[in-house]
């Protein structure tokens, strides 16, 4: 089943130099284990990929239902090198939950997932 | 003050201000709303010491957040008649002269036998950095490795982070204002709580969840419902958002809220997205007080605008201080025009196309040329679809380099577009792009025994 992050995360976003960090949160705590299942350090890369120079990083936070990812080479330079609108990567947090997990149906069901609507 | 440390004592501490620029009636509000027994005041983000630096060199009275002094006129009836103690990185390179700043204020505000300032100094590591690379400490770049001394000849500024230990000694002495420089952000919330529960420099977990409540503290209303994605419809009166206030008690719980009667939210959720706000590896949020373990922490709602955190464990400090360098790294630019459906983004497109030809034919080179289209790809790039129907777009296009006379003359050919590129193009009444120069963050390690701080009090 599809599933949108959008649906089932919100997120907050911040620079350090040139790596954007975007942490990912569960909006119901039985939602972190799919996040963390489904929401890799890969699916995050990939989604990324022509966007970054650099690589992605995972981190897990069971304790506040979150992940933790650094993006690295993401900023243009970062701080005050950084010619992008988005220089202190503030709206990470937004762009990262335009993802759509592939969740397989009856992890889906048991853990209550919202479908995402037919397009 | 330094009572008997009671399990049930609770001393408040209220963010007034999360960077230099936030709201200016953030910290009367905090000291007007309800009771609070310090206020914190951040003052200073990577770059801003290299602007107060610049400004130093032009007036040796300046180099600090001028914000501060108008901050603190508003504050004065609290400190001098309740009590209420401030402490705020708002020294920036000149701490001192800008705790004359505030005595005169005081002066003029007629408290100033009430207000005792406790200056702490030896941060700023510019006046001595020949001798430090003499002695061996290359102050390399975190992330490249790279020498200082590549970039020697253009550092305008050079700071040691430095912890909570001279705050706390300048509390200790009687300040009820602290004034530093480069000190952590963290460290402005951790100090009152070690001073008033004597808690050990090396109780690890009392120390990490002072950092803990200083991390939710320090970006202002980012905790209690500003720029809060979670439910952010609903997040009620944002016109009158309450800062966030850390409850603390001395078996290091504490529970964030605000004042009843203000705006915003203070929930799980809200707390949260400012925990993992600019945050690296969870296990090893480093200070210079105390390595934090951030899995550690847990969260409970605690009643309406309130949160409990607790749990928070940490671990030693590493024989390091983090070094703050702002060196001067070129010229940069950037200018937009506006450009309307029909076909917004294709005139935009070839508009850039003939402004870099013609940068090109004049022999003009750039480090970086960038150019976004506002309104379609700026913030989330090729992912936010085609922007083939967009009502309208903004180039925005940016250049970066060595030559400041290259960088001036890209900011004379946006203008010629208007009359002489792709149709239908407005919003240039700004004028032309201001050049800027850059200056860079160089961020460093140095042994910590190569720092000593010092605090004055002053009155």
């Amino acid at each position: 089943m599809h599933v949108r992050l959008l649906d089932i995360a919100h997120a907050r976003s911040g620079d350090k130099g040139d790596t954007a960090n975007v942490g990912v949160i569960a909006l119901k705590p039985e939602w972190y284990p799919v996040l963390r299942e489904y929401l890799t350090q890969e699916v995050v890369a990939q989604h990324y990929a022509g966007q970054i120079t650099g690589a992605v990083q995972r981190f897990e936070l069971p304790n506040l239902g979150a992940l933790n990812f650094l993006l690295h080479g993401a900023l243009d330079g970062g701080g005050t090198l950084s010619l992008k609108t988005d220089a202190q990567g503030k709206v990470f947090s937004t762009s990262v939950l335009r993802l759509v997990l592939d969740v397989p149906d009856d992890v889906a069901a048991a853990a209550g997932l919202p479908p995402a609507p037919a397009a | 003050m330094s009572d008997t440390p009671s399990q049930d004592r609770v001393v408040r501490v209220a963010s007034g201000q999360g960077f230099w620029g936030d709201w200016l009636e953030a910290p009367r509000r905090q000291v007007e709303g309800g009771p609070v027994d310090y206020l914190m005041l951040d003052y200073l983000a990577e770059v801003t010491m290299s602007i107060v630096q610049k400004q130093k060199e032009r007036d040796p009275n300046m180099g600090y957040a001028r914000d501060f002094i108008g901050a603190m006129e508003s504050v004065f009836p609290a400190v001098a008649e309740r009590g209420v103690k401030v402490i705020a990185n708002a020294g920036g390179v000149n701490p001192v002269a800008c705790a004359h700043a505030v005595l005169a204020a005081a002066d003029k505000a007629g408290v100033r036998d009430r207000i005792r300032i406790g200056v702490v100094t030896g941060d700023d590591l510019l006046p001595r950095l020949d001798a430090l690379l003499a002695e061996g400490h290359e102050l390399k770049h975190m992330e490249t490795g790279e020498p200082l001394s590549t970039v020697r000849d253009r550092v305008l500024s050079a700071n040691a982070y430095i912890g909570s230990t001279p705050i706390v000694e300048a509390l200790a002495r009687g300040a009820n204002v602290v004034i530093t420089g480069r000190s952590t952000d963290t460290a402005l919330t951790m100090a009152p709580l070690r001073h008033e529960f004597g808690w050990a420099a090396d109780d690890w977990n009392k120390m990490a969840a002072g950092i803990v409540a200083g991390h939710i503290l320090e970006c202002g209303a980012q905790a209690s419902g500003g720029n809060c994605l979670h439910e952010w419809r609903d997040i009620p009166d944002l016109a009158n958002v309450g800062y966030p206030i850390a409850e603390a008690k001395a078996d290091g719980s504490f529970v964030i809220t605000k004042h009843p009667g203000t705006g915003g939210r203070v929930s799980v959720p809200s707390v949260t997205e400012q925990l993992v706000y600019e945050m690296g590896d969870p296990h090893a949020y480093i200070t210079p007080d105390v390595v934090a373990d951030f899995t550690s922490i847990q969260l409970a709602a605690d009643g309406e605008n309130r949160v409990r955190v607790h749990g928070i464990t940490g671990g030693p400090a590493t024989p390091f201080l983090k070094v703050s360098i702002a060196y001067r790294a070129g010229w940069k630019a950037v200018g937009t025009l506006v450009y309307a459906w029909p076909d917004a983004l294709e005139k935009a497109q070839l508009a850039d196309r003939v402004l870099r030809e013609r940068l090109h034919n004049l022999g003009l080179s750039f480090d970086t040329i960038l150019t976004e289209y506002v309104g379609v790809s700026a913030t989330h790039g090729a992912m936010a679809g085609s922007g083939e129907h967009a009502p309208e777009v903004q180039l925005r296009i940016g250049v970066r380099g060595p030559d400041r006379a290259s960088v001036e003359r890209f900011t004379r050919e946006l203008a010629p577009l208007v009359l002489n590129g792709p149709p239908s193009v407005t919003g240039f009444a700004g004028g032309r792009p201001k050049v800027e120069e850059i200056v860079a963050y160089w961020p460093a390690l140095i042994d910590k025994r190569a720092v000593t701080t010092h605090v004055d009090i002053l009155e």
